[in-house]
């Protein structure tokens, strides 16, 4: 179980999380919502310790993410597969070394490695791009080839930040059954930081809204569909104030 | 005005705290030697083969002009195999470390500022930490260790090499015979002026590679921010070096 505990966050002075409260229960898809800079991003890479809070914190299974020492830290993050919004793979490599990269530091055995790399490829159609490199490849291949590379760590726990900005609308629905494909077949537990209302439709259980640094409203995917919350309506519906 | 001296002083108090902290985290990913040892192989090749042809072509062109300004200022006064005196001494205590030094500056820390600068404006120093590695075993200490064992091996062919060029100039332009340099170049050779130019060039190699790691990984600010980055990190790495220069020859040639 994730939670976000009344987390802060600022910038340069600018407050982005204001007391940011949030559990992401066992196995379902959480999906969290909110304007372009309203701190989805912020709130997620607490989770992994890529941030600290000011105050407040995130627990994932009851471990204070800000309080663990690197080892500890580490061995959070082998539990954490985190799929970034450019993708973010390593330029310098090709697509099969990307996914084995994650694999090769939990010291796994050459040929289960070489397994692990062809089922996550398989995973998300991608076989047979294993010599590729990133710049030969497309927006939509890459950010498949960086959920390949989270998934071939078969983690608990997977996090997506914004993946389908930037993709055509079929793109997009490639990108949305990959991810509950990713669900149905290794049983994560997921959160998807996202402004594609489709998207969020699709992939999650349940919604939260972020706005001005906290939750303006958490609930089903129907709840939040027929929500009365002037806010997120506007939101949800694409109304220009 | 006060104000702004104050907001300067914390500034540099605290870029001074983050380099402490950079080098104390650089010096505990020192254990992890199965991420770094296979990556500083990859770096010693890019930072010293690679940087060869740069640093050898400045060396050549170095020796010959030492041998003609030298034969110009002793005309008529000293004898001319102090040509070789000069050509040897200037090499290996100052030009060969100094100028391979500024060139590396520019050819090796601004390429390591530009590369880590783009890793990090895209993610790629945050998804190397996801996958549960620390980006000063991986990126840092491969190249820092890389600059410090290669820089030598570079600035002992660059001198030899100036030398060489510098003889060559001495032989056909000068009419200096090779016994005469020869006679020259050891007259007052010590085993500390090869030494002496090979730690400096150590101590060069370190600092520049350090100093490219330690601006591009505090890159912000995307395609504008990496080229900042780079530029700082050419500047940065000139300066220290001139400083570093005149620190060695203050500590070891008084």
């Amino acid at each position: 179980m994730i939670q976000f505990q009344d987390l802060h966050k600022a910038f340069d002075g600018k407050q982005v999380l204001t007391g940011f409260t949030l559990d992401v229960k066992d196995g379902e898809t959480l999906v969290i919502i909110g304007y372009s800079g309203s701190g989805k991003s912020v709130a997620l890479k607490h989770v992994v310790g890529l941030l600290h809070p000011d105050a407040g914190d995130v627990t994932v299974d009851g471990r204070a993410v800000s309080t663990l020492d690197r080892p500890r830290l580490a061995a959070l993050r082998r539990e954490i597969g985190f799929v970034f919004q450019f993708a973010a793979l390593f330029d310098s490599l090709n697509v099969a070394d990307n996914v084995r990269l994650g694999l090769e530091r939990r010291g796994l055995p050459a040929d289960e490695i070489a397994e692990r790399v062809h089922e996550a490829l398989a995973l998300v159609d991608l076989t047979g791009t294993d010599g590729r490199y990133p710049a030969e490849l497309s927006g939509g291949m890459r950010k498949r080839v960086g959920i390949a590379r989270a998934i071939a760590l078969r983690p608990r726990y997977m996090l997506y930040d914004e993946p389908t900005t930037g993709l055509d609308p079929v793109t997009s629905a490639v990108m949305d059954r990959l991810m509950v494909r990713t669900r149905e077949h290794l049983g994560v537990t997921g959160v998807v930081v996202t402004h594609d209302m489709r998207s969020a439709y699709t992939v999650g259980d349940r919604i939260a809204m972020l706005y001005e640094g906290r939750v303006r409203q958490v609930g089903t995917v129907e709840e939040i569909q027929h929500t009365e919350d002037p806010v997120v309506r506007q939101f949800i519906e694409g109304r220009p104030s | 005005m006060i104000a702004q001296v104050g907001r300067s002083a914390v500034a540099g108090i605290k870029a001074v705290g983050r380099f402490g902290q950079f080098v104390s985290d650089m010096v505990r990913a020192l254990p992890d030697v199965a991420t770094w040892g296979r990556l500083t192989l990859v770096q010693m090749r890019r930072v010293g083969v690679d940087s060869l042809p740069v640093a050898l072509f400045i060396a050549a062109f170095t020796g010959v002009v030492l041998a003609l300004q030298a034969s110009y200022t002793f005309t008529g006064t000293v004898p001319l195999y102090f040509v070789g005196t000069l050509v040897g001494k200037t090499m290996m205590l100052e030009l060969g470390p100094v100028l391979a030094g500024l060139a590396l500056a520019g050819r090796v820390g601004a390429s390591m500022a530009a590369e880590l600068g783009t890793m990090r404006v895209t993610e790629q120093v945050d998804a190397l930490e996801t996958l549960a590695y620390d980006p000063q075993s991986y990126l840092v200490v491969p190249r820092v260790l890389a600059g410090t064992a290669m820089f030598p091996v570079i600035v002992a062919l660059a001198i030899l090499t100036g030398i060489l060029t510098g003889w060559l100039a001495s032989l056909v332009l000068l009419d200096l015979s090779t016994q005469e340099f020869i006679k020259g170049l050891k007259l007052f050779y010590r085993f500390k002026d090869t030494w002496f130019g090979l730690f400096k060039s150590a101590t060069f190699g370190f600092t520049i590679t350090l100093v490219g790691c330690i601006v591009g990984l505090g890159t912000r600010g995307g395609a504008e921010g990496v080229g900042r980055s780079t530029m700082q990190a050419v500047v940065y790495s000139a300066v220290l070096l001139l400083v570093l220069d005149a620190f060695w020859a203050m500590v070891l040639l008084r």
